[in-house]
């Protein structure tokens, strides 16, 4: 299918496509005409998209993820919808193609744009704050990273734009179904360039994090005296660099087989399918562990912070992590344990994957007994762990169920296995992602959340999730396979699919809530408002800065004498400490910089010619990438000084309203 | 920043971005090696590679890798004239090696083996292809590297640049050496 085939009549698609067509299209138009009538472009270009601020950057990835999940939702919503509807003789309102595109869409919108947003906006927040440093290792390739992400996000909407579909494949595309014989349509090609483009972003924040990690730390903090969250961090970020070269090696070579007709996947000329399944998940596995990692370390900062504790096991976690980023990479087979290696290769990959849920339970353990005996303080973020708590030993009890081989051939591609994963990603994933948000959100926004609607919004969430996924449980056990798009009455699933159903419009009541609480509390921002940069009491050196920090992040280097480095300070309440330091000094940071957004347009049109076989324009966009990067390389002078005047009026200023509230 | 810390920090990324190179190779080398013996019917290594072709691309390819270690050794006496005639030799050899890839591919082509004949040939092409693209991309680094240090001389920043150069440089000639022995010499075998 080439460019010239492809109607851009809305009337020639479905009313739902159209439908969807015309709000991303009004949705753009209406942010273009509401910036340009209230003047914001430049506020827009200078303060945020061209900043290499590691706090805005990180923001910018939040909202991004924030998008990209309300739109995997509304595929949730209409698959729920359909599986409801569609048994007997009614057939729903998808046809099965339709089907097919949007539980594609819904797996590879939530795990690549939303929940790697997600992770990546707390990386960006949280890291450099954590560790007392006033930037990350690389501030440009970290603007990079975050649009080429963008660019990922943009170019898989564009979709559904032009060409008017998306891949019928499956998240992880397997082949010969995704190869060009039975996937002629551009959807397959999208789906390989928008993770390509967006991959690449994560590999080069990948290195760039963990540089920062190693090299970046404040005077005294070693590995040892780190932040849980950031010891998480480094374990996700390690997976990363080891991860997605395969991944991105593994959709080259799914390139390759459709624009050059090579065959490496295909089932004839000596092609081999299952190679990629075996390559894809050697990505895929370790990118659960990706994303959960980070959670984990969110985890572990609210409980001890809530529980007013020192975390319990601190020793034992940092070990528990490196084991699982370990073995992460020995668990791959057994998602695919139907395969035929033989009753060897999968016990092996059985028995390892037993043995990575004892790291886990593990940290469950040691969060429990950080709030044994602590002042416990039930706020939101503390309602988010205890919620993920629950769903999570149900999620891994699921898990551990299926490590077993021979259970494993009997809930094999069942609505049981699409129940222990969203139990355990979104039970830990997104409820880590939800108790972060509260717990930091004053300290990047300067205001509380407000309380009340936080609570409403959870207990939606949970019941609905509850309500969503136990009936999935049980509909597997009975028989129902994943991706089913009508099913015969005489089964007796309906009544399940329907409280299936009930439970996502309990989620939707609760996203509800969160974007009422986000209203709410910015209209009370007056009453809410953090002054003293430390609203929980809390142990770790962001709070030791005001909220929001100041573009410099500290203005003097901490010095750390503990692992929970400001409850150190706060204990001793030494006037000597670095905190109170009057001497202030210049302070050196990186100058804006274009080019890493416009890297990431380049690259949109790059991905955009690759999946249209516009050569000439691929080749004109990557020389232009060349150019502009060897451009930004010659630059004399990337950064700038911050006098210790400025310095001293804000940290000043600081000082005044602390005194206010005390 | 200082220039201590910029040092230590681009050194590290950088090495941590060779070690994903590694990984994206490694994923290559095993899919050649899974797919190898896929020929479909078509022709197998033993019948499509000549050895001293080979040789030649190899010799090429370490003697550029030699007068790149000679690049840094006159970076470390400043002796900017030295260093830009170093690497003028290493870009010649490099692009002498990447001519006679091409050269190699052109003829694989002509004779009805690309790499749309079998998953062996596929295999083939993208392993050593993704290495030439490595050459090129190196290539073209050698040529701005070379614009900036003649314009500004050796500066704390383009003496960093060049060192980087020279652990792609070599971390290519170790690719190579493993295309060299496990796709020619295994399969010539």
């Amino acid at each position: 299918m080439s460019l010239s085939d492809v109607s851009f009549n809305p009337f020639d698609h479905s009313l739902l496509v159209a439908g969807a067509q015309f709000t991303m299209v009004f949705g753009v138009i209406a942010l273009v005409v509401g910036l340009t009538l209230l003047k914001k472009w430049g506020w827009l270009w200078r303060e945020w998209l061209t900043t290499l601020d590691p706090k805005r950057i990180g923001v910018m990835y939040i909202v991004v993820a924030a998008i990209m999940m309300l739109r995997g939702l509304g595929d949730a919503a209409m698959m729920r919808a359909q599986q409801a509807l569609s048994a007997g003789g009614s057939t729903g309102f998808l046809d099965s193609d339709h089907f097919q595109q949007v539980f594609t869409a819904h797996g590879t919108i939530m795990i690549f744009f939303a929940a790697m947003g997600l992770i990546f906006g707390l990386f960006n927040l949280l890291i450099p704050l954590m560790i007392g440093a006033r930037d990350v290792a690389f501030p440009f390739m970290n603007s990079v990273s975050f649009w080429l992400f963008a660019a990922g996000a943009v170019l898989i909407n564009v979709a559904l734009l032009v060409g008017g579909e998306f891949g019928a494949t499956g998240w992880l595309a397997y082949p010969p179904l995704s190869g060009l014989e039975y996937s002629p349509g551009p959807g397959v090609d999208y789906w390989i360039w928008s993770l390509q483009v967006a991959g690449v972003g994560s590999l080069l924040s990948g290195i760039n994090f963990l540089v920062t990690i190693l090299k970046m730390r404040a005077p005294g903090m070693t590995l040892m005296k780190m932040p849980l969250f950031v010891w998480s961090s480094l374990g996700s970020l390690v997976l990363i660099i080891f991860a997605f070269p395969i991944l991105t090696a593994t959709l080259g070579m799914l390139a390759l087989d459709r624009t050059m007709g090579m065959h490496f996947f295909t089932s004839d000329f000596g092609g081999n399918p299952m190679m990629y399944i075996n390559l894809i998940w050697a990505w895929g596995h370790p990118e659960v562990y990706i994303l959960i990692l980070p959670a984990f370390g969110v985890f572990s900062e609210v409980v001890a912070t809530f529980s007013r504790k020192r975390l319990f096991g601190y020793t034992s976690m940092v070990w528990a992590i490196g084991a699982i980023t370990f073995l992460s990479f020995l668990v791959w087979l057994h998602h695919f344990f139907t395969m035929g290696a033989g009753a060897n290769v999968n016990a092996f990959f059985g028995i390892m994957t037993a043995v990575i849920a004892v790291r886990t339970g593990v940290k469950v353990f040691n969060w429990l007994f950080t709030m044994y005996r602590g002042r416990i303080r039930l706020t939101t973020p503390m309602l988010w762990f205890l919620g993920f708590v629950l769903t999570f030993t149900i999620g891994g009890v699921a898990g551990v169920l299926m490590s077993v081989p021979a259970i494993d051939f009997q809930v094999h591609n069942s609505l049981f296995l699409v129940a222990h994963f969203h139990t355990m990603i979104i039970g830990g994933v997104v409820f880590g992602a939800f108790a972060g948000y509260t717990y930091w959100f004053p300290k990047f926004t300067g205001f509380k959340l407000n309380e009340t609607l936080g609570k409403w919004a959870f207990w939606c969430w949970l019941i609905g999730f509850l309500a969503a996924f136990i009936p999935l449980y049980i509909l597997g056990l009975m028989g129902a396979t994943r991706r089913l798009d009508h099913y015969d009455a005489s089964l007796g699933w309906q009544g399940l699919f329907v409280v299936a159903g009930v439970g996502l419009a309990l989620i939707m009541a609760g996203v509800g809530f969160q974007i009422l609480q986000l209203v709410v509390s910015w209209l009370q921002r007056g009453t809410n408002r953090d002054l003293s940069g430390d609203p929980w009491d809390g142990r770790t050196l962001e709070w030791s800065t005001s909220s929001p920090p100041p573009f410099y992040n500290f203005a003097t280097t901490p010095q750390v004498t503990d692992r929970d480095a400001f409850w150190a300070v706060k204990e001793s309440a030494s006037s000597g400490s670095w905190v109170g330091k009057a001497k202030r000094e210049t302070i050196r940071l990186p100058k804006n910089s274009p080019f890493g957004c416009i890297i990431g347009g380049l690259s949109i049109i790059l991905g955009f010619a690759a999946i249209w076989h516009l050569w000439w324009l691929g080749a004109l966009a990557l020389l232009s990438i060349i150019t502009v990067l060897t451009i930004r390389l010659s630059e004399d002078e990337t950064e700038y000084t911050v006098p210790a005047k400025t310095v001293q009026a804000i940290e000043t200023a600081f000082a005044q309203k602390k005194g206010q509230q005390a | 920043m200082t220039e201590l810390a910029a040092t230590v920090k681009t050194t590290l990324g950088f090495w941590t971005y060779l070690m994903t190179d590694v990984i994206l190779f490694a994923t290559l080398f095993v899919t050649y090696a899974v797919l190898h013996t896929n020929t479909f019917g078509g022709p197998g290594p033993d019948e499509l590679f000549s050895m001293p072709f080979v040789l030649v691309e190899t010799l090429l390819l370490l003697t550029s890798s030699f007068i790149c270690g000679l690049a840094i050794l006159a970076m470390q006496r400043q002796a900017k004239q030295a260093v830009l005639a170093a690497l003028a030799v290493t870009f010649v050899l490099g692009a002498a090696f990447l001519g006679m890839e091409l050269y190699e591919f052109n003829k694989l082509v002509d004779e009805g083996n690309s790499w749309q004949r079998s998953g062996f040939l596929s295999a083939f092409f993208t392993l050593v292809g993704t290495h030439g693209a490595h050459i090129t991309a190196g290539l073209i680094w050698i040529g701005v590297m070379a614009a900036q240090i003649g314009r500004r001389g050796l500066t704390p920043h383009t003496s960093r640049r060049l060192v980087l150069f020279s652990l792609f440089w070599h971390f290519l000639d170790v690719v190579w050496i493993f295309i060299f022995s496990l796709v020619y010499l295994l399969g010539a075998a």
